[in-house]
C-alpha cells in the first residue's frame, strides 16, 4: 500500500529531534540544520542487572 | 509494584505531616543516651581513627581538649591513635553535625522535637564561617568560642526557648525559601527570622546586659545560623519515615569525609557506602582546590527533606556562591532533582518557579534508572587539621550507594 507523504515535510524548514547518539545531531548542524539532542541515557546507565531490577520493582 | 508506591507514599506523607518546632538548647550528655567521657559523635557513617581524614583528625583532637580528655592537641591524637576515644555516627543517637560534626558531653545541642510524631532531634549550635571546628579548625580561638557556646549562648537559647513554648520551624523555613534561602549554603533568611523570634525571649529571660548583647551580636552576625536548626529539624522529619516496608525513600545521606552514606526506610538502619566526592565550587582568596577536603558533613539531610541543593531554584544567589552557575541552572537543579523524588512538597514552594513544591522523597529506583545523583550544596573544608572552610560548592552523591541499595532493597522485597 502506497501512502501519501506530506511534501510540505521537505518543503519547509527542518527542526530535527534526535534521541541517541549526539554524532546525528552533530552531523545535521553542521549542515545548518536546527536540532535539539535529548538528554538521554539507558535505564541505570546501561547496566543489565540493575535494569532487570529496575524492571521488576517499577518505576 | 503497588506495595512500594503505596510505601513511598505512606513515607512522604509521614514527611509532610511533620510538624518540627525548635523547643529547647540542653547539654548533650544529659539527652544522647550513652553520650558519655571519650564518646564522640561524628559526621557521616561509621569510620575508625585510621581512615579519618585530616579536617575530622583536627577537630577530634580539638574536642578531646576542649573536654578536658587531653592536655593538648599532640597528646591528644597519640590518645584517638591509641584508641582512647569511642567513635559513633551522629545519626545513631538521634542527632546531626555540619562538616566534621562534633558531637561530646558538654556541648550544648539544639532540641528540635516533631509534634507530630512525638521524636526529637539534637544538633550543636552553628559556629560561624571560617576557622572553626566543624571544618577542621582546633585552636585556642576555636576552643575559646566552643567555651562561650557552652558557658553562654547555650545555656541562654535555653531559657529563651522555653520561655517561648517552642518556634514552630515549618512555616519559617516556607518564609526562608521565599526570602532567597536554600537552607544549606544560604540561611540569611531564616537566620534572621530566627533572631526576630528568639530576641524578644532573650530579652526578657537575661539577667545579664554584656552577655545578652553578646548572644544577639552573635546570632545577628552568622549568616549559617538556622544552618544546624535546619539540620535538626530534618532529622526529627526523617526519623519517623524509617522502616517502612517495602518503600524505597531514601532516609539519610550523610558523608564523613572518607566515604559517603545512605539509608534507605525498608532496609532499615543499614548503611550503603562509598567514597565521597570531590565538591566543584569556588575558593576563598589564597585557596584553590588543591587544598580542598572531599566531601563531610551530616548536612545533606536537608537535601534529603528536600532543601539544599534540591531547593537551589529558590536561591539564585547561592548558585553564586558556590559556583553553581546563573539563575537558570540553579532552576534547573530544583527541576531535575524532581525526576528523583516522589513528590514535592505544597507547605515548601518556590515563588520563582511558579511555586514549585520543593522535591521531596528521594526514590532510590529513580536516582538508579535516571542516573542523576542527588545534587549536594556544600562547605569545603581544608585537607589538613587545624585550617578551617577554604571554599564551597556543589558535589553529587555518589551512585554507587544507590545501586547497592537498590540491591539489598530488591531483596527485601523478594526481587533478587
Amino acid at each position: 500500500m502506497k501512502k501519501e507523504i506530506d511534501d510540505g515535510l521537505l518543503r519547509d524548514p527542518l527542526c530535527v529531534v534526535n534521541v541517541g547518539l549526539e554524532g546525528f545531531a552533530a552531523d545535521l548542524e553542521a549542515q545548518g540544520l536546527t536540532v535539539t539532542q535529548v538528554d538521554w541515557t539507558p535505564p541505570a546507565g546501561g547496566d543489565a542487572r540493575l535494569a532487570d531490577i529496575l524492571s521488576k520493582l517499577g518505576t | 509494584m503497588e506495595r512500594i508506591e503505596q510505601a513511598n507514599e505512606e513515607a512522604v506523607g509521614r514527611m509532610l505531616a511533620a510538624d518540627p518546632v525548635l523547643i529547647d538548647v540542653v547539654t548533650a550528655g544529659d539527652v544522647i543516651d550513652g553520650l558519655g567521657e571519650k564518646v564522640i559523635l561524628h559526621a557521616g557513617p561509621p569510620i575508625d581513627w585510621a581512615d579519618m581524614c585530616g579536617p575530622m583528625r583536627g577537630a577530634i583532637t580539638g574536642i578531646a581538649v576542649f573536654e578536658g580528655w587531653a592536655p593538648d592537641l599532640e597528646a591528644a591524637e597519640e590518645m584517638a591513635s591509641a584508641g582512647a576515644f569511642e567513635f559513633r555516627p551522629n545519626h545513631h543517637a538521634s542527632a546531626v553535625g555540619p562538616m566534621t560534626g562534633m558531637t561530646t558531653l558538654s556541648q550544648p545541642v539544639m532540641v528540635v522535637e516533631n509534634r507530630k510524631y512525638g521524636n526529637r532531634s539534637y544538633c550543636t549550635v552553628n559556629e560561624g564561617l571560617g576557622k572553626v571546628m566543624r571544618f577542621g579548625g582546633n585552636d585556642a580561638e576555636v576552643l575559646d568560642r566552643l567555651r562561650w557556646l557552652r558557658d553562654v549562648l547555650g545555656p541562654a537559647m535555653g531559657v529563651a526557648l522555653r520561655d517561648t513554648g517552642g518556634i514552630p520551624l515549618k512555616s519559617l523555613v516556607a518564609r526562608g525559601l521565599t526570602m532567597g534561602d536554600e537552607m544549606h549554603q544560604r540561611n540569611v533568611g531564616c537566620s534572621g527570622l530566627m533572631l526576630r523570634a528568639l530576641a524578644p525571649a532573650l530579652a526578657k529571660t537575661s539577667t545579664d546586659t554584656k552577655a545578652l548583647s553578646e548572644s544577639l551580636a552573635f546570632i545577628g552576625g552568622n549568616d549559617q545560623f538556622f544552618l544546624n536548626i535546619a539540620m535538626a529539624m530534618g532529622k526529627a522529619i526523617m526519623d519517623p519515615v524509617r522502616d517502612i516496608d517495602g518503600s524505597c525513600v531514601v532516609t539519610a545521606m550523610s558523608r564523613n569525609g572518607t566515604t559517603f552514606g545512605i539509608r534507605v526506610s525498608g532496609t532499615g538502619d543499614r548503611w550503603f557506602t562509598a567514597p565521597v566526592e570531590m565538591p566543584e565550587g569556588l575558593y576563598f582568596p589564597g585557596f584553590t582546590e588543591a587544598d580542598a577536603n572531599p566531601d563531610m558533613g551530616d548536612s545533606t539531610i536537608v537535601e534529603t527533606i528536600g532543601l539544599g541543593g534540591f531547593a537551589m531554584g529558590a536561591s539564585p544567589a547561592v548558585a553564586g556562591f558556590v559556583g553553581a552557575g546563573t539563575a537558570a541552572d540553579a532552576a534547573n537543579y530544583t527541576r531535575t532533582m524532581a525526576e528523583i523524588t516522589v513528590g514535592e512538597n505544597p507547605e515548601w514552594t518556590i515563588p520563582a518557579l511558579d511555586y514549585l513544591g520543593v522535591p521531596t522523597g528521594i526514590d532510590i529506583r529513580l536516582v538508579v534508572e535516571t542516573g542523576l545523583a542527588p545534587v549536594i550544596n556544600t562547605g569545603i573544608a581544608h585537607r589538613e587539621p587545624g585550617v578551617g572552610q577554604v571554599g564551597a560548592g556543589v558535589v553529587r552523591a555518589p551512585m554507587a550507594c544507590f545501586e547497592q541499595a537498590l540491591v539489598a532493597f530488591a531483596e527485601s522485597v523478594g526481587v533478587a
